[in-house]
């Protein structure tokens, strides 16, 4: 299933009888659909999660193609009684249903407001009552990613008010709880919460519980579905709060996942992008560069290695898409903080080949550098939302460029505090000692400007973290003894060590493997 | 519609530290009150801060502009954390066109590219703004103080009175205070004012930085002792 977070909201038409196919009968279920229900809904029951995979994945998708390619599947209540009536059955085929309709087809406000109901149901099921269910990762990860989509294209949609008919605007107001912000965060939070998944990933750490190991699975006759949405949520929760422009909080919800290792966010590839994708941003909007530029560099190498394996996948154009905005990103990050000697050859050569001429120009820090920020960080970023309801008085204006226009100014405003950064390094790069006035001499600057130049460098190349603890982010670093600077040169260090114990853990995984061949 | 707004966590009679509040309720309007009432105290919690702007986000016609104002200038304080523009990042742009903002934002571009002069200049013409927060002075101070220790191992003595805006017998004062407590020495330039030498730390002096190379931290070794075993 498409994880379908960027589709372009295209101007949703208002007339369900004149949009959706006159030919669509929603009470129509053709055989092959009906088998399908009926066979999903028996590996649901028996817990088979490879069959679930199997059927979520390629039959959903092939009966879509090749019968619903532009229509809706056929209603529920034609479906119900396949599956006995079923409710959690029929909740979670109404979250397809409604999840395949934004993906190939427009919806409308009315479905906008029942799929956040249907959502309430299937969400309040799972934490209010104990499900017996196992899920296919992939699934449950497609379930939170969808839930945070739908929010972003409401809001992107309520915020576009100009056009509103008088009906939609009564149907805004009087189902003003639909896609509710605090709604969103609060049905996340909860799963976070109610799962305990904060405490098992930290027991596990020691050994007491096991989680990453069985890729969140339950193989002692337990569910998986909350557990693994209470983890999906905390990514959930991050890329709410950096659609809000809370980078700070968005990191903070993702900290009990440690992202330096694989875990159960790399066994779906969407969530893998996903996470890194919004890690990364934070921590640039953050100017904590050093660590964006490493995320995005392991990423962008996974990918570039793993692409092939994903091209017959639903998610293969997103995880494409994802690919070329993190690559614009990294030219970003790059450009303010060339640290290219933490870039893996790989993607530093394709990233040549896509932005090599631009992050020329961007060095520039003229008008045209700035155009390129603007473009690069437009491209690339979130679609940033508004998330509070419009106040309804005339004149009626759209505002869903707003979020996103102040996200732009104030990274572009901080590109320009850095505009003159990249003049200095360029000479500190070729002396190991120049006074001031020699320096300030060659920038054409006078000596106190230069002064809150370095100064300059010095701030924004060393982040302090929370508990007082300063990193450097600095390529080239100096000193200032009276009036005299000394350059520094960072050398890149090798980690041996790591790469030792690497090795030491390979070999001897060798040996074990060695010993279990019996030989005749 | 299922709205999940849960009741506040906290009875009344308890009391939490700001920043339990707001760990227990993240997305509780409820707690507003609390964390405007935090803003006008003396402490500071960027997160507790945070969570109010996210609130003021949600629900527009609650904002104080007032309380945003302060937020700001407890921002700036915070100084070099990126606090301020973490802050901004919340505040919708037609708030941040009022004139009070647009002098905090000047004034946090002044001290975010070093420029002390035009900051005090500035700031001694906003004192209503600033003055409402006690000990605003020696918060840039210190901010001044550390990115000088960043880049300098001897500072002319004039710089660093820009810097930190004190003169004459008051930054004596100053530097004897620093001298006797931070670790701070004084100079004879040549044939100019004294130079400061300021504390060495593995940014002004580099030799200090310790070489990450060839160190492996334990937890990482403890990982191979099955196997070693």
């Amino acid at each position: 299933m498409a994880t379908n977070y960027d589709y372009e909201d295209a101007p949703a038409a208002y007339d369900d009888a004149n949009r959706q196919d006159l030919g669509y009968d929603p009470n129509f279920v053709p055989d092959s659909v009906k088998s399908f229900v009926v066979h999903l809904y028996r590996h649901i029951r028996e817990k088979n999660v490879y069959e679930i995979h199997q059927m979520y994945e390629i039959s959903f998708q092939t009966l879509s193609d090749r019968l619903f390619k532009d229509t809706p599947w056929p209603s529920v209540d034609a479906v119900a009684h396949f599956v006995d009536n079923d409710q959690v059955f029929c909740l979670l085929y109404r979250e397809m249903w409604f999840r395949h309709l934004y993906a190939r087809l427009s919806p409308t406000l009315k479905q906008r407001i029942d799929s956040w109901d249907n959502y309430c149901s299937l969400f309040s099921v799972v934490l209010h009552s104990a499900v017996n269910m196992q899920l296919p990762n992939q699934w449950l990860w497609d379930m939170v990613d969808e839930f945070v989509y739908q929010f972003q294209s409401f809001c992107q949609y309520r915020a576009k008010m100009k056009n509103k008919t008088e009906q939609e605007i009564a149907l805004l107001k009087q189902y003003d709880q639909a896609w509710n912000v605090y709604g969103v965060l609060n049905y996340l939070q909860a799963f976070v919460e109610k799962s305990n998944i904060i405490q098992i990933l930290e027991q596990e750490k020691e050994g007491l519980e096991q989680f990453t190991a069985t890729d969140g699975y339950d193989y002692s006759g337990g569910s998986n579905v909350l557990k693994v949405l209470g983890y999906f949520s905390m990514v959930g929760l991050l890329r709410v709060h950096c659609l809000l422009g809370d980078y700070q909080t968005g990191l903070k919800c993702l900290l009990p996942i440690d992202i330096s290792q694989q875990g159960v966010y790399t066994s779906v590839i969407g969530s893998h992008i996903t996470t890194i994708y919004h890690y990364g941003f934070a921590n640039l909007m953050l100017r904590r560069y050093v660590e964006a530029i490493r995320e995005f560099n392991k990423i962008l190498l996974y990918i570039y290695k793993t692409k092939q394996y994903h091209q017959k996948s639903p998610q293969y154009e997103q995880i494409l898409k994802k690919n070329e905005q993190m690559y614009a990103l990294l030219a970003i990050c790059l450009s303010l903080c060339p640290q290219v000697k933490l870039v893996e050859e790989t993607v530093n050569s394709q990233l040549r080949e896509k932005y090599g001429e631009k992050m020329t120009r961007m060095q520039r820090y003229d008008d045209e550098a700035f155009a390129i920020y603007d473009e690069l960080f437009s491209y690339a970023c979130p679609k940033f939302i508004t998330p509070s309801a419009p106040s309804f008085e005339e004149p009626l204006v759209n505002y869903n460029q707003d979020a996103y226009r102040l996200q732009l100014k104030l990274f572009l405003y901080e590109v320009k505090q850095q505009q003159l950064l990249s003049g200095v390094r360029t000479f500190l790069k070729v002396y190991s000692t120049i006074s001031l006035g020699k320096l300030a001499n060659y920038m054409e600057v006078d000596e106190p400007t230069l002064r809150t130049i370095l100064l300059t460098y010095k701030h924004k190349t060393h982040a302090v973290d929370s508990d007082k603890k300063i990193t450097s982010n600095a390529d080239v670093d100096f000193y200032i003894d009276d009036d005299m600077i000394h350059v520094v040169e960072s050398k890149p260090t090798k980690q041996y060590g790591d790469y030792y114990l690497r090795q030491i853990v390979k070999l001897e995984g060798v040996i074990t493997d060695m010993d279990r061949v019996k030989l005749d | 519609m299922g709205r999940e707004r849960e009741s506040p966590k906290q009875p009344q009679q308890v009391s939490y530290t700001v920043e339990q509040l707001v760990a227990l309720n993240p997305y509780n309007p409820d707690i507003l009150p609390d964390l405007e009432n935090y803003v006008s105290s003396q402490r500071y919690s960027l997160e507790a801060n945070l969570c109010l702007l996210r609130l003021y986000q949600f629900e527009p016609e609650r904002m104080s502009t007032q309380i945003v104002a302060r937020i700001l200038v407890k921002a700036l304080m915070a100084m070099p954390a990126p606090d301020f523009s973490l802050c901004l990042f919340l505040i919708p742009e037609r708030v941040q066109m009022e004139e009070q903002f647009k002098t905090l934002i000047v004034l946090s571009h002044y001290l975010e590219t070093g420029r002390f002069r035009q900051f005090w200049d500035e700031a001694a013409k906003s004192r209503h703004i600033v003055e409402a927060v006690p000990g605003f002075e020696q918060a840039i101070q210190a901010y001044a103080i550390h990115v000088l220790s960043l880049t300098y191992q001897k500072i002319p003595r004039p710089v660093l009175a820009e810097a930190i805006n004190i003169e004459g017998l008051s930054l004596d004062k100053f530097l004897e205070h620093q001298v006797a407590n931070s670790g701070w020495t004084l100079e004879k330039g040549h044939a100019r004012d004294q130079l400061i030498v300021l504390p060495q730390n593995e940014f002004n002096h580099p030799e200090l930085k310790k070489s990450a190379a060839d160190s492996v931290p334990l937890e990482h070794i403890t990982r191979i002792f099955p196997i070693l075993g």
